[in-house]
């Protein structure tokens, strides 16, 4: 099984059909901008990192993408199709946990789960109760008792139980503790390998350096950088300092680096993989 | 004292964040008093013209029992008579909104908890939303006080009547508050809220409009009641105002008590678990607006059940008004003799029965921006549902909730009435069919309800202001003496009156017409709308 896997995955990313592709999307909110040329692509059965500060457009777009909200400019296809006008078929296709999870006051967490099921057009019930389960939730609370992190796992629940293509998380551990986090990145590996395409939005970059294939990172509405983690991590911040050097170097170009140092003669030598954080901030000390 | 710090800042925050909301209650009641006060001043100037309209009012039972008795015919009088029911169920709306709104909604939304975690005490938002609520009172009753005394009209009767709408406002701040305490969530809590200024107005309609049949006493028991006994312009019973405030007083300490006793966010009936997995019916976006629609329908169906069998035991006492007045008593045999003013009463009633099960369809038409605007709409419409589908869900309770409603408040009429003279049978259907008669313009208003949230959602609730506009125009429209293209802005006003008049089919289909228009009008809207975030 785990052979046909890698055959379907392998065969994917030779095909490389976006599951999600957005070119220079736009939309306004009155003088605000909310979207500023944004591009994005997913290819199928990857698990694909949406990074952003607050406010940068990630949710904007997954709504343009759920057909909720229209894009003022630019283009944008799910599964090769309009997000709004082909918007009730697609979504028979994926599953969405929002950001701002808000259950109604008087439905029990278990009946939202099979309700979102269904009208997504069916629902494993053997999975559902094994994920109950999983994340240690009690499906018979009304909505208006569940503290935000039962709320969260209700969405999570609802989405993780379907067998979907498509999994759009926006923030979706936002609340989690990090025993019911671990499990969740549990979940999206078993998914991956399973298939599945994820499109998740996060700032917890730990999270997304474990799961994720490649990422995406937006800035005020526009993609800054887009690629695999070993793509992304380039030559950047040289810092001469006395004696001192500082830098960071893209992998296929350390050779070159290290033959340059030793000419100057090396006393001490410490290096480390670049984190995600490290990459993060870069783009984002830029803003302020 | 400690439980009360901060409660000077938190006067502040919620005025602020109801510094439109608050003054154009404020303006809009005052506005309507006033402005009725002026109307009888400039339309019935002589005593002669003022008894004879005193004559039809109190010949109508209909009338009598929704408004209150009539007391004086001075300008005063009238105005006092006229205004003060409506404007007292309008201030208790006015008072339960505002308290909910400041005290269960902030627990509900988590605003309390980022505030109780500042230097304010427990009593404190209790506290700064009945001052709040209670001041507003006050400033409607001093504005109403200051414009009747500028007309002219009487000191005395004036300031009573600006402390009347003061008291009831109290009382029912004092309720909401109560009412605040008790549930888990600010929805059931408004429910309640409201809940208690509907059956307030209950209470003294079969009080007032049963006053011959010895059920006078009842609108003792109705701090809206209460108003009406405070007799402004009618040689006024100042103690009449203690009943309030000693009532005001003993709601406010059971809130605060309560409040003490249990914890933020959690009431005093104690939430129960539900069922673990989704019945078969909650498999569609109309099960789950069927799960969310369904008590609210039950309720108001009760509700509007219970004016019906008031409405329905008063017919019979109509007809004896008609003895002792031979004006009247010509005017009605033009109509078809005694049977006729039974009809005209009826017509008038299931008019009122109609308006009120309009803010049944309005509140239904608004939920799915309600959904909207909390967010639960996003997943719903992130599955394979249609947009349409979603928001028909719920529109399905708009359009077909009024009927249930004015067909079960019809047949309970109908059906008390015709046990009352031995003819079940005959008057059922005839009762119903008036109720029925009225759906058409239920519908033209939730049409538009329809639109606001398909082309302008951030304005959806200009429609209750719409609904305001219609029910005055109707209530105040003749009497008042607006032009008559005014009075044919409402649907209401093209309503053939049944059972007096003759069916007229036309304006029916029209108004039906009108109704599909707007719906779809919205509906295309929506589907092609930005869904707020």
């Amino acid at each position: 099984m785990q052979g046909g896997v890698y055959n379907r995955r392998s065969l994917a990313s030779l095909v490389m059909a976006p599951v999600i592709s957005t070119s220079g999307l736009t939309k306004r909110y009155g003088q605000t901008i909310g979207l500023d040329g944004l591009d994005l692509e997913v290819t199928e059965g990857e698990v694909h990192g949406f990074l952003g500060p607050n406010g940068s457009g990630k949710t904007t777009t997954i709504r343009i993408l759920l057909g909720l909200i229209r894009a003022d400019g630019g283009e944008a296809t799910l599964f090769g199709r309009d997000p709004w006008s082909d918007a009730t078929d697609l979504h028979r296709r994926l599953a969405y946990v929002p950001g701002d999870v808000t259950l109604w006051p008087n439905l029990t967490g278990g009946e939202v789960i099979d309700l979102l099921g269904r009208m997504r057009g069916g629902l494993d019930t053997v999975k559902r109760d094994a994920l109950l389960e999983r994340f240690d939730l009690d499906p018979r609370k009304k909505g208006r008792t569940y503290s935000k992190g039962n709320r969260q796992k209700v969405a999570l629940v609802a989405a993780l139980a379907s067998n979907v293509e498509l999994l759009i998380l926006d923030e979706p551990t936002a609340g989690l503790d990090p025993l019911m986090e671990a499990e969740f990145r549990a979940c999206v590996a078993e998914d991956r390998n399973e298939g599945r395409t994820v499109l998740l939005a996060s700032h917890i970059l730990a999270e997304v350096e474990a799961l994720c294939d490649r990422v995406s990172i937006v800035r005020a509405g526009r993609t800054v950088e887009s690629g695999t983690l070993g793509v992304i991590r380039g030559v950047h911040d040289l810092r001469i300092d006395d004696h001192q050097v500082d830098l960071e170097v893209d992998s296929d170009q350390i050779g070159e680096v290290l033959t340059h140092l030793t000419r100057l003669g090396v006393v001490n030598l410490a290096s480390h993989p670049p984190t995600l954080e490290e990459l993060f901030m870069r783009h984002y000390r830029d803003e302020t | 004292m400690k439980t009360l710090v901060g409660t000077g800042h938190l006067i502040r925050l919620i005025a602020r964040r109801d510094r439109f909301r608050l003054p154009v209650w404020i303006v809009v009641l005052a506005l309507l008093v006033i402005g009725t006060a002026s109307a009888f001043i400039e339309l019935y100037p002589s005593e002669a013209e003022r008894l004879v309209l005193a004559n039809t009012i109190v010949s109508n039972p209909a009338i009598v029992g929704f408004l209150g008795p009539l007391y004086d015919t001075s300008f005063g009088g009238l105005t006092a008579w006229r205004v003060g029911v409506i404007g007292s169920v309008l201030v208790g709306i006015m008072a339960a909104l505002t308290m909910i709104r400041h005290t269960r909604q902030e627990e509900e939304t988590g605003r309390r908890e980022l505030l109780g975690a500042t230097v304010v005490g427990r009593n404190a938002p209790l506290t700064a939303s009945l001052i709040v609520t209670v001041a507003a009172g006050l400033s409607i009753g001093a504005f109403c006080a200051a414009g009747l005394i500028g007309l002219g009209l009487p000191r005395s009767g004036s300031v009573a009547f600006g402390l009347g709408f003061a008291a009831v406002t109290a009382v029912f701040a004092g309720f909401s508050g109560l009412a605040a305490q008790m549930t888990p969530g600010a929805g059931s809590a408004k429910g309640i809220a409201v809940g208690i200024v509907g059956a307030s107005f209950l209470i003294r309609l079969a009080g007032d409009g049963g006053a011959s049949s010895g059920l006078g006493w009842l609108s003792w028991l109705s701090p809206i009641g209460w108003f009406t006994r405070l007799r402004p312009f009618a040689d006024e019973r100042w103690p009449v105002l203690a009943l309030s405030v000693g009532l005001t007083l003993l709601a406010t300490s059971g809130a605060f008590w309560l409040a003490g006793r249990r914890d933020v966010g959690a009431g005093v009936v104690q939430p129960r678990l539900g069922p673990a997995s989704a019945s078969p019916s909650l498999r569609s976006p109309f099960g789950l607006a069927w799960r969310l629609h369904r008590s609210s329908l039950l309720g108001w169906s009760v509700g509007l059940s219970f004016i019906g069998a008031v409405y329905g035991s008063l017919a019979e006492s109509v007809r004896g008004f008609l003895g002792d007045n031979p004006q009247l008593r010509e005017i009605f045999e033009q109509l078809g003799g005694e049977a006729g003013i039974t009809e005209a009463y009826f017509a008038t009633a299931m008019g009122i029965l109609a308006l009120i099960a309009t803010a049944y369809a309005v509140r239904s038409a608004l939920r799915p921006r309600v959904e909207e605007e909390s967010l639960r709409a996003d997943p719903i419409l992130a599955t394979a549902t249609p947009r349409i589908r979603w928001a028909g869900s719920h529109l399905v309770f708009a359009l077909l909730g009024p009927v249930l409603i004015l067909a079960v408040a019809g047949m309970v009429a109908g059906f008390v009435y015709g046990l009352n003279i031995g003819d079940v049978g005959g008057q059922v259907p005839r009762v119903v069919e008036a109720a029925m008669i009225q759906i058409p313009a239920v519908w033209v208003v939730v049409g538009v309800a329809v639109v606001l949230f398909g082309i302008a959602p951030r304005y959806s609730d200009a429609i209750w202001g719409v609904l305001v506009a219609f029910f005055l125009l109707g209530q105040l429209g003749r009497i008042l003496q607006f032009p008559q293209w005014a009075l044919n802005l409402s649907p209401f006003s093209h309503v053939p009156a049944l059972p007096a008049d003759e069916l007229t089919v036309t304006p029916l289909v029209v108004l039906a017409f009108l109704a599909v228009v707007l719906l779809a009008t919205g509906l295309v809207g929506f589907q092609r709308r930005d869904v707020d975030g």
